[in-house]
């Protein structure tokens, strides 16, 4: 019996593999932006303007990926643009995951008025539209890097509380929790030792899917002029001005697009990936 | 005794009627159940559906309060104590669940699962969770399993080899039995059977089937609506029973008759 399901066992993700490796690659990129960016990401040369990619005519030898109007190299301004996309993504997906979980996971399993004050807050915080929520704070805070992660922070974490909530509320109705009790295990403990464990895959995805729309809303923050000063580079900022020349350059647009992409794709896949590998209920 | 009840009364609130304000309206489910358990005994506790066998044991455990009424285990009064006076007692007492799938964690490995409450009390587990797999006839090498790696007859006996790792005085038993198919039905019963004998345990029995409580009980309660409709020694209530729930109950066993006509 033990072999037969043995063998159902899934060949290890390959979905695990890529989208692991495009992030560490893209972390790798990022820590080490300084020493492998071909050109300095702010350096403007106007003679060098709207060069193509490597594999079209007019190009000038190292500038890979072409540049933009400015004459700016846009690899390098991609490289320099993970560093901030990915600290965002980090930060504010590990913030998120804290308090919303945290709360989430207090409300499901001690119920009665501590569940009863957090969903109420839950309810009232979500009847706030978030993408205006969100402009509102940075109108109020100022642009930069902090203020962008309190606006992740502070839009989503519900998202966290509610789908934690439940799930917490379902393992809480378990018999190995009252098993847990007649053992003699504290109501602190056992939700720490028998829940947390078995609401942990939920967190990952979750953490992992946050951790892409935080990428995507630095983006859109970027798009709209709302993020970090325009100096120093971001995919957004890329984005919206090569939208502004896509018709004479368009791989000042195309290429920041799809790192964009892959790393929001690479991050929700990152999730499932670990959890078909780790999960001991999956395998 | 191990256990002394008295005139126990118990009510839960119903959420599901719950009023916008205020408090929900109550259920009574245990309505004066006096009853005893003397020590080394193995008591039957048998009704319906919903007659209150599950609340009579989880208060029996103490995981529910009573609402009114006495529960003395081994002398000591144990009706209304808090979590915090109960922990240190929690180990004479315990309880093998009836589905196992939800009783032990998915997570945990069977070895964790039955050292978890013997790290709780300050025991020693070393030995300990070997020697546990070994009473209910499980190898050593599934301590390193997960529950879904097991039948459901091997869940179940993880489930008895966690209780009786901690050497209780009492286990409550709650229809342990009736997920399973008939063969490992009677496996696990013989194995209760002879733990009951090698450890000197006092043990409650809830089912539904009087066929099981008969072969494993001395002594059985009938709940019916949550009161106890009769109480007798095992082969006296088999021979006369006196309720008319009772003989209501056993004429609903199926026994075995080679004469049957089909028709
Ligand atoms: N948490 C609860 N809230 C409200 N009512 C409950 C609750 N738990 C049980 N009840 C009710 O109490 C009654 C007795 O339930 P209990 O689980 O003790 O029955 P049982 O004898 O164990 O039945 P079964 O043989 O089906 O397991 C039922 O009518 C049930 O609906
Ligand atoms: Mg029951």
């Amino acid at each position: 019996m033990r072999d037969a399901r043995a063998e159902v066992r899934r060949p290890i993700g390959l979905r695990l593999w890529l989208s692991g490796g495009w992030l560490s690659l893209l972390a790798l990129a990022a820590i080490f932006a300084p020493l492998i960016a071909p050109h300095d990401p702010l350096a403007q040369d106007l003679f060098l303007g709207r060069l193509p990619p490597f594999w079209e005519d007019g190009t000038e030898p190292g500038y890979v990926l072409g540049t933009d109007s400015l004459g700016r190299d846009v690899l390098s301004r991609i490289l320099y643009g993970a560093r901030l996309a990915l600290i965002v993504a980090l930060v504010a997906g590990t913030l998120t995951c804290l308090i919303g979980a945290t709360l989430g996971l207090v409300a499901g399993y001690y119920r009665g008025w501590c569940d009863r004050i957090i969903s109420r807050f839950v309810d009232i915080w979500m009847a706030f539209p978030p993408v205006l929520f969100a402009i509102l704070l940075i109108a109020v805070l100022g642009p930069g890097l902090i203020s962008i992660i309190i606006a992740i922070v502070v839009i989503d974490w519900t998202r966290f509380a509610r789908v934690i909530r439940a799930e917490a509320m379902s393992q809480g109705a378990m018999d190995y929790v009252a098993s847990a009790q007649v053992a003699g295990r504290t109501q602190f403990g056992t939700m720490l030792t028998e829940i947390l464990p078995n609401v942990l895959p939920t967190i990952v995805a979750l953490l992992t899917l946050e951790m892409g729309i935080a990428v995507i809303v630095e983006a859109i923050l970027s798009f709209v002029n709302l993020s970090i000063s325009t100096d120093s580079p971001t995919w957004g900022g890329m984005i919206a001005e090569g939208r502004t020349s896509v018709h004479q350059a368009w791989w000042v647009l195309v290429f920041p697009l799809i790192t964009l992409f892959l790393t929001v794709l690479s991050f929700s896949q990152l999730g499932e990936g670990l959890k078909d590998r780790f999960d001991p209920v999956l395998r | 005794m191990m256990y002394q009840v008295t005139d126990l009364h118990l009510s839960l609130p119903d959420m599901t009627r719950k009023p916008l304000v205020g408090a929900a309206p109550r259920i009574h489910i245990l309505k004066g159940l006096t009853f005893d358990v003397p020590k080394g005994a193995v008591l039957g506790i048998v009704g319906g559906s919903g007659s209150g066998k599950s609340t009579l044991g989880r208060a029996m455990l103490r995981l529910l309060e009573p609402t009114s009424g006495q529960i003395v285990f081994d002398g000591t009064d144990v009706s209304h104590l808090i979590e915090d006076q109960l922990r240190p007692m929690r180990r004479r007492f315990q309880m093998i669940f009836q589905d196992p799938m939800s009783s032990l964690n998915p997570r945990r490995r069977v070895g964790g699962i039955i050292a978890g409450p013997l790290r709780l009390h300050g025991m020693e587990t070393a030995g300990k969770v070997d020697d546990a797999l070994e009473m209910v006839g499980l190898p050593r090498s599934f301590a390193s399993r997960y529950p879904h790696e097991l039948s459901g007859g091997q869940r179940q006996r993880v489930g008895i080899a966690r209780a009786i790792a901690l050497r209780p005085d009492f286990i409550l038993a709650d229809e342990i039995v009736s997920g399973l198919d008939v063969s490992s039905q009677a496996q696990v019963l013989n194995l209760l059977e002879d733990l009951v004998r090698e450890l000197g345990l006092t043990l409650a029995f809830i089912s539904h089937d009087l066929s099981v409580i008969r072969r494993l009980c001395s002594r059985i309660i009938v709940l019916d609506q949550g009161k106890i409709v009769e109480e007798a020694p095992t082969e006296a209530l088999f021979e006369a029973p006196k309720a008319s729930y009772t003989r209501a109950l056993l004429q609903a066993i199926p026994l075995p008759d080679p004469y049957q006509v089909w028709d």
